[in-house]
């Protein structure tokens, strides 16, 4: 098939609507034009302005604040979620798919059945375990994610360990670790990497539906999907509340997921 | 048959495991569901007669065999809540849940197979470029969202239904149904990109194949190659990929549930994590672990059947 340039401009898009979204994201943690908490009685839903540019709340407060504060929760539960699925989905993947054996068999029985919850779903029963606060989301969805990262790696795993390269590094006398970690895994990138992305993209997902019910980030910090769900009572009254929180929403998503689809296309090819 | 037997005996392990599991989890929460059932006033006599009625003094596993026998009875203990058994409590919502899950599912399929064998029947690069933008952003927009906007445009502004006036399938089947049209169309409309774009990208790698080529060269029209041959290979990977949706779409619905107000599982779910009542959140977990299990598997033996060169592995 002929290479498209389909993927590159996908990815190059996605990169640059990611970045946009990570900067104010950055940008919401140092500064924002208002206090995301300030409550000001004399402005409340005030329209979208040049002072307030997504308009303000039931109690006055500037949306904009709010939302790159939002982002930026989002964000940080985002990366912390990828971070403990990849790590622990990447080291049991490694272990069962390299090794195999009744180890394989028992981890993957056990990760079918994980697998049989869905991740939301998961997430609600350890928040319910836990209770709510910002970690114990990461926690939460950290934990649900793991089986689709194991799912992958294992796969890759299993196919690359009969391969020459990793007969002849054996041959020559390198440990397990070290195949493993400095012969195999650089060459499952290529598969990682769209997982790693669309893991992200699946994160904000849940953590923005969670929040939206309520099972979630708790109150000092601000969520997005908490938002959404505040907004949904006035939306008559302030549109522009649920139409800049869930516009932001949307964008943080579609930047995501246009670099993960961009990914798997160019793995594709 | 081998193969469905090997596949059954796979699913029965697999739903043991998930009971277990779920059993598991809420026996490692701290803290005794006595303490809560009784309240302030309780002493160590009518703690002990409690623990003993609820089973609680006995060993891990003889507690977890009796809660598989009740739940194969489907009996899954009472609230705590509510004074009534679980499944009572269950019995009303399921329903509700169920018939969300089926309209959204009928939904996916009768707007994303023929979008996506349309989509095939001819090369128009323009088409074809306006429709992967499309299906990225409906991919992007979350369901929930959907659903606020649904109630804005169509529930607020066009008044087409009553946000929150829904009735029960048993009082009124029809109007229940209309009632869960847009909740349905809100879970669906990702999912129904995604198996457009998993159709597309199937039947594109099946037509170049060398079979297609012959069907070409023997005379057949693209429509008549496409219907004849291509659609019978390229739908394999796309029934196991509704089948994915399938088991999802029951933890979509928990989410949308919420938006337009619907009295179903997802909402006794959130009510029941709130309340830590959790032989009901328990309850609902293994029913939505099993359903996707059942579909899963029956996903498999479906495509087993269609496409018989899977019984091989």
């Amino acid at each position: 098939m002929l290479k498209s340039k389909r993927p590159r401009r996908m990815i190059r898009g996605g990169m640059a609507l990611s970045g946009c979204m990570a900067a104010l994201a950055l940008l919401g943690t140092v500064w924002t034009p208002y206090s995301p908490t300030a409550m000001s009685g004399a402005e409340k839903f005030a329209p979208p302005s040049w002072v307030h540019w997504f308009g303000t709340d039931q109690f006055g407060r500037d949306i904009f604040s709010r939302v790159a504060c939002g982002v930026g929760t989002t964000f940080f539960i985002a990366l912390g979620t990828v971070l403990i699925g990849a790590v622990l989905g990447i080291l049991i993947g490694a272990v069962t798919g390299y090794f195999g054996g009744w180890i394989d068999e028992a981890l993957m029985r056990l990760n079918d059945a994980l697998t049989a919850f869905p991740s939301i779903l998961l997430a609600l029963v350890f928040i319910a375990l836990l209770g709510f606060g910002k970690y114990n989301v990461i926690l939460a969805l950290g934990v649900a994610f793991i089986p689709s990262y194991a799912r992958v790696v294992r796969t890759e795993f299993a196919r690359h360990r009969e391969m020459t390269y990793v007969r002849s590094a054996r041959l020559m006398g390198a440990s397990h670790g070290r195949i493993m970690l400095r012969h195999i895994l650089p060459n499952t990138t290529q598969v990682l990497l769209p997982a790693l992305v669309i893991g992200f993209n699946n994160a904000v997902l849940a953590e923005a539906g969670m929040s939206y019910l309520g099972i979630g980030v708790k109150a000092p910090d601000v969520s997005l999907g908490y938002m959404l769900s505040e907004s949904q009572g006035y939306m008559m009254t302030a549109p522009w509340y649920v139409l800049c929180t869930g516009a932001v929403i949307v964008l943080l998503i579609l930047g995501a997921s246009l670099v993960g689809e961009g990914l798997q296309e160019r793995r594709g090819q | 048959m081998r193969y469905a037997a090997k596949k059954l005996a796979m699913m029965l392990l697999t739903m043991v495991i998930v009971s277990f599991l779920a059993f598991l989890a809420f026996q490692i929460i701290p803290g005794d569901p006595t303490a809560r059932l009784l309240g302030a006033d309780a002493t160590t006599e009518s703690v002990a007669a409690l623990r003993a009625e609820l089973g609680l003094d006995r060993p891990f596993f003889a507690r977890y065999g009796a809660w598989m026998q009740g739940a194969l009875r489907g009996d899954f203990g009472r609230s705590y809540s509510y004074a009534m058994p679980v499944s009572e409590l269950l019995a009303g919502k399921i329903g509700i849940t169920a018939l969300l899950t089926a309209v959204s599912f009928l939904l996916i399929v009768l707007v994303s197979l023929p979008t996506g064998v349309l989509l095939c029947a001819r090369e128009r690069p323009g088409l074809d470029r306006a429709a992967n933008a499309v299906n990225q952003i409906i991919m992007a927009v979350p369901p929930f969202f959907t659903g606020i906007l649904m109630t804005l445009v169509f529930g607020l502004m066009l008044r087409w239904f009553v946000p929150g006036s829904f009735v029960s399938p048993s009082e009124d089947f029809w109007r229940s149904t209309a009632y869960l049209f847009f909740p349905a169309l809100a879970i669906a409309l990702p999912r129904i990109a995604m198996t457009v774009k998993m159709l597309r990208a199937s039947v594109r790698g099946e037509l170049d194949k060398d079979y297609v080529r012959t069907a070409y060269s023997r005379g057949n029209s693209r429509w008549q190659a496409l219907y004849r041959h291509v659609l019978r290979n390229a739908v394999v990977p796309t029934v196991a990929f509704l089948a994915m949706a399938a088991a999802d779409l029951v933890a979509g619905s928990v989410v949308i549930e919420q938006v337009f107000s619907v009295p179903g599982l997802g909402r006794l779910l959130l009510t029941s994590i709130a309340n830590r009542d959790y032989p009901v959140v328990q309850a609902i977990v293994v029913i939505l672990a099993l359903w996707v299990v059942l579909v899963n598997g029956g996903a498999d033996l479906l495509n087993q059947r269609l496409d018989p060169r899977l019984r091989l592995s």
